[in-house]
């Protein structure tokens, strides 16, 4: 069974990513919305701990923070919130790290 | 009873600096009278939930730390405690108050809820539920 | 795919309940179910009427009660935390001896068994909070 972990605080903030990327396992998915977004942008502190995993970012929430595409590290997929529905059906269950 | 899920209830915060702690546990004590197959897993600062010897009269908030206690009358049995959480923050299950059931199968004999876990062994604990909550 | 949502942050205060409602207007374009949307700790605060935001920023008690209109949602405040917060609907009025009542069009309040119902009775159970 896939997990999809959804993670909403920026990683200079809080813990929870580190958590969050800590307990994946396997098949299991990585959406950062909100805050988090950050997480992603290349040669941030946060982006190393995000090396080997699937990582998807929310569009939406990118742009709000003027966070440019060409600004995330490589392998990164953007979603929409109709995007973040699909992955929420496509993996068996969500843990929201708060 | 094909109909039952796996619950885990995820505490990741400390007591009192908030509420979410006494708000889940409201949660969990409701939920056990829904018959579903409950865990609940303590890891970063929700390992400090546990503590034994909670003394909240100087900050005038109310104690339910003792409600902790009464989980195994509600049936809930499998209490995970994350081993990394608490040695990042200096504990041991020593710290924690001594959480116990009673099997009516075995005459009453009354067994440790709590299941010291490493991360790994939650991940996989985890990856077995069928809901997650969080607060 | 049968939907429950939680909602645990009030509105404006933190990003959660905007983003919980955009994923609840996106899953309802898709024709997913929404099962139910649980307000929970300060959640609860997204049931007040009585918010006058700025005409410019957007009117997020509206925007729920306007979205529950118009797919006919279940949005549920936790009776709990609402009595602890102050929101209030006419049987709490009556039975807590308040002299007004608060709650937004569209919303409810009802106990926590409905949360743990939406988490049964649904496929997926999103959480978004702090």
């Amino acid at each position: 069974m896939a997990m999809l972990h959804l993670v909403n605080k920026s990683p200079y903030d809080a813990c929870n990513l580190d958590s969050a990327s800590s307990m994946m396992k396997g098949d299991d998915a990585l959406l950062l919305i909100e805050d988090a977004v950050y997480a992603a942008v290349k040669n941030g502190k946060a982006a190393a701990g995000l090396a080997g995993l699937k990582v998807t970012v929310l569009g939406p929430d990118l742009a709000a923070r003027g966070i440019g595409e060409d600004k995330l590290i490589d392998g990164v997929t953007v979603v929409d919130y109709a995007g973040f529905v699909d992955m929420v059906e496509a993996n068996d269950k969500v843990q929201s790290w708060l | 009873m094909s109909d039952t899920k796996k619950f885990m209830y995820v505490n990741r915060k400390a007591p009192y600096g908030t509420i979410y702690a006494w708000e889940a546990l409201e949660v969990v004590l409701i939920g056990a009278a829904f018959e579903q197959d409950v865990s609940l897993a303590f890891m970063d600062d929700g390992v400090y939930q546990l503590m034994k010897g909670q003394d909240t009269a100087g900050i005038g908030m109310k104690n339910f730390s003792p409600t902790y206690s009464a989980l195994g009358d509600y049936e809930i049995t499998k209490i995970y405690v994350e081993k990394e959480s608490l040695e990042e923050r200096g504990l041991t299950l020593d710290d924690l108050q001594h959480l116990v059931w009673e099997d009516e199968d075995e005459d009453w004999a009354e067994k440790d809820s709590i299941r010291l876990v490493s991360r790994a062994e939650l991940a996989d604990v985890f990856a077995d539920q069928d809901v997650m909550f969080n607060f | 795919m049968k939907l429950t949502i939680q909602v645990n942050e009030g509105p404006y205060q933190h990003q959660s309940s905007d983003s919980a409602y955009f994923f609840t207007k996106a899953a309802l374009e898709k024709g997913h179910e929404i099962f139910r949307v649980f307000f929970y700790h300060d959640g609860v605060n997204n049931g007040t009427r009585l918010t006058t935001p700025p005409q410019d920023d957007r009117n997020i008690v509206n925007r729920w009660s306007e979205l529950a209109k118009a797919h006919d949602l279940d949005l549920v405040v936790c009776v709990a935390a609402a009595q602890r917060r102050g929101i209030v609907d006419e049987g709490e009025a009556e039975r807590n001896g308040k002299d007004a009542t608060n709650i937004a069009d569209g919303f409810r309040i009802s106990g926590l068994g409905q949360l743990v119902e939406g988490a049964i009775q649904s496929d997926r159970l999103v959480v978004f909070g702090d």
